[in-house]
């Protein structure tokens, strides 16, 4: 039998949350996986719900449901408070100025397709440029690929070096004038690299280029302030930061919200209709066509204050914890091999078994209850940077443990010795 | 010691075929090739038949996949030498029916010989297209398709 390098029950780190408490939060967590506990390590992919939040969603269809910003009526007024509370929720979360910067969309997807669609087609024309970089996920490429092709603009690529960190050097030269927004990944989805975007913006501004951040993977992790950044347009998902799905926000600055297009017409997002004219509603209302998914948003309210009552700055030094632990592990095997060195890196390792693919990995470790991404993360052109079809993608949450990275690594030893 | 359930997927002949796969080169002189992909997983394979009237004279494979999906292709390759086109089809179809659990009688089983390995996949619905992406390419390539297939 092959054995599991270092087994180290007794040196596990000491946990700098009260984990036991947070995992009783979440009900899914008590899932038996095959006669096996549930190991959830997919947190990438997407989080999962405290009771906190289920609660919530549960209390206003029970108690709050009714269309908002329309009725009259009690209801309607309930549910249209407990909508606007959680823009203003969200807004000191980033540290945006004003509660009217915050966009409630489908997710990040959507509100990069929402900047494309909007700010990328009135400001693009042919031969201008879009710069994004190596690491992209596909929703922060194929969104500005479609509007650069309808423009005959171009798209730009910062690209990254072996440990998966940005060639910051390449970056001013790839700011040409002709350049006309800059899209960039907070953290990566497969590397797990965090990106200077402080830095980034900085060269971009200098060039009046204005910055997209893609925090899908962020926002969950680390502290996001979008002043500090500097950054011009945030996006984020509510179900990676143990929301609901379908609930996501795009943060604009507002003087570049109120100069930009609606991205779709419908109700809510018009101050008055006539068949020859029609006047566009104040921002963020502009972008919010059609009936939201209210109860994702209180929802989302409801996440935002976990997280709160947690800190992120706790969240941070305890995955980083569990990164490290889980790297170490991982690196006693002399036959797995790490993509993404970064320096500056978020809780979450992909990585390959020299000989065995991905998928089989996947199968083996789900059968002891551990749940991985398996696959190329719609990340394909990272995986093409380091020459392979796919990998396994262990991303972790506040609510994993040590253990869990123990069990992980046995059931790793498993997999050697089914493919040995 | 090793679950149990995971021997019935990953039987030994499955596991040789993946670390040793059988007729896998270019075949330079095929009448017949098609490319498929399984786009969630990245998984790759090019298949190329030579004929010999409607015999299958011989097939060859070339890609990067996992385990299950390799072996397939392996054996793919190897049962199919001597077959004529409505004979791989119909392999094709039994082949289908058992690695989605449609058919387990011992007479259906006779049909399919050495295939009967894959009989664990049915537990694995979402590796069903690891094991058939290599004879849906198969069949696109005796339909004399020249776009790639997907399993998507």
């Amino acid at each position: 039998m092959m054995s599991v390098p270092n087994a180290s029950m007794d040196h596990l780190p000491t946990p700098v949350l009260d984990v036991e408490k947070i995992r009783a939060d979440f009900p899914i967590l008590h899932t038996v996986v095959r006669g096996k506990p549930l190991i959830y390590l997919d947190n990438g992919a997407t989080t999962q719900k405290p009771k906190q939040v289920i609660e919530a969603v549960r209390r206003y269809y029970e108690r709050e449901n009714a269309n908002i910003h329309r009725g009259v009526h009690y209801l309607s007024q309930v549910a249209t408070e407990s909508y606007e509370s959680v823009r203003e929720k969200i807004r000191a979360f980033i540290n945006a100025r004003e509660a009217r910067e915050i966009v409630f969309v489908r997710g990040t997807t959507e509100a990069i397709n929402l900047v494309a669609r909007s700010y990328g087609a009135s400001h693009l024309t042919q031969g201008d440029e879009v710069v994004i970089s190596a690491m992209e996920h596909h929703s922060n490429i194929v969104p500005w690929q479609m509007i650069c092709e309808e423009k005959g603009a171009r798209l730009k690529i910062i690209p990254i070096n072996d440990a998966g960190e940005l060639v910051m050097e390449s970056l001013p030269a790839l700011l040409s004038p002709r350049v006309k927004l800059l899209a960039i990944t907070h953290i990566s989805n497969a590397l797990g690299t965090i990106n200077p975007v402080q830095e980034i913006v900085a060269l971009a501004h200098e060039r009046g280029i204005p910055v997209l951040v893609d925090g899908a993977q962020a926002i969950a992790h680390t502290a996001v302030d979008v002043q500090a950044l500097g950054c011009d347009f945030y996006a984020f998902s509510g179900h990676k930061v143990f929301g609901p799905t379908g609930i996501g926000v795009l943060y604009g600055r507002a003087e570049l919200l109120e100069s930009m297009p609606p991205y779709q017409g419908g109700g809510d997002m018009i101050a008055s209709v006539t068949f020859e004219k029609t006047l566009y509603n104040e921002i963020p209302y502009k972008f919010e066509a059609g009936t939201p998914h209210i109860a994702g948003v209180v929802g989302l309210g409801a996440a935002l204050d976990y997280v709160q009552s947690i800190g992120l700055g706790n969240i941070a030094v305890y995955e980083k914890q569990l990164l490290e632990y889980a790297t170490n592990r991982l690196e006693a095997f002399d036959d797995v091999h790490i993509l993404g060195r970064a320096r500056s890196k978020a809780a979450l390792i992909s990585f390959n078994i020299e000989g065995v693919h991905p998928h089989d990995v996947g199968t083996i470790l789900d059968q002891y209850g551990v749940a991985v991404r398996t696959g190329h993360h719609c990340a394909q052109p990272v995986m093409d940077r380091y020459g392979v079809p796919a990998t396994v993608r262990a991303s972790f949450a506040l609510y994993n443990t040590f253990h869990e990275i123990d069990v992980l690594v046995e059931a790793l030893a498993k997999v050697r010795e089914v493919f040995r | 010691m090793t679950l149990p359930e995971l021997k019935d997927l990953y039987q030994e002949v499955i596991l040789d075929h993946t670390k040793r796969p059988r007729n896998f080169r270019r075949l330079e002189d095929a009448q017949l090739k098609a490319q498929g992909m399984n786009p969630l997983c990245g998984d790759k394979v090019e298949v190329f038949i030579k004929m010999n009237g409607d015999v299958i004279e011989e097939v060859t494979f070339q890609g990067a996949g996992c385990s299950i999906s390799t072996a397939s292709a392996s054996l793919m390759t190897q049962i199919l030498k001597g077959k004529t086109i409505a004979e791989a089809k119909e392999l094709f179809e039994k082949f289908h029916d058992l690695v989605t659990g449609k058919a387990k009688d011992a007479e259906f089983h006779k049909k399919l010989g050495k295939l009967l390995v894959f009989s664990g996949v049915c537990e694995y619905p979402v590796r069903v297209k690891c094991a058939t992406l290599p004879w849906h390419t198969l069949k696109a390539a005796l339909e004399g398709l020249d776009k790639p297939v997907s399993t998507e």
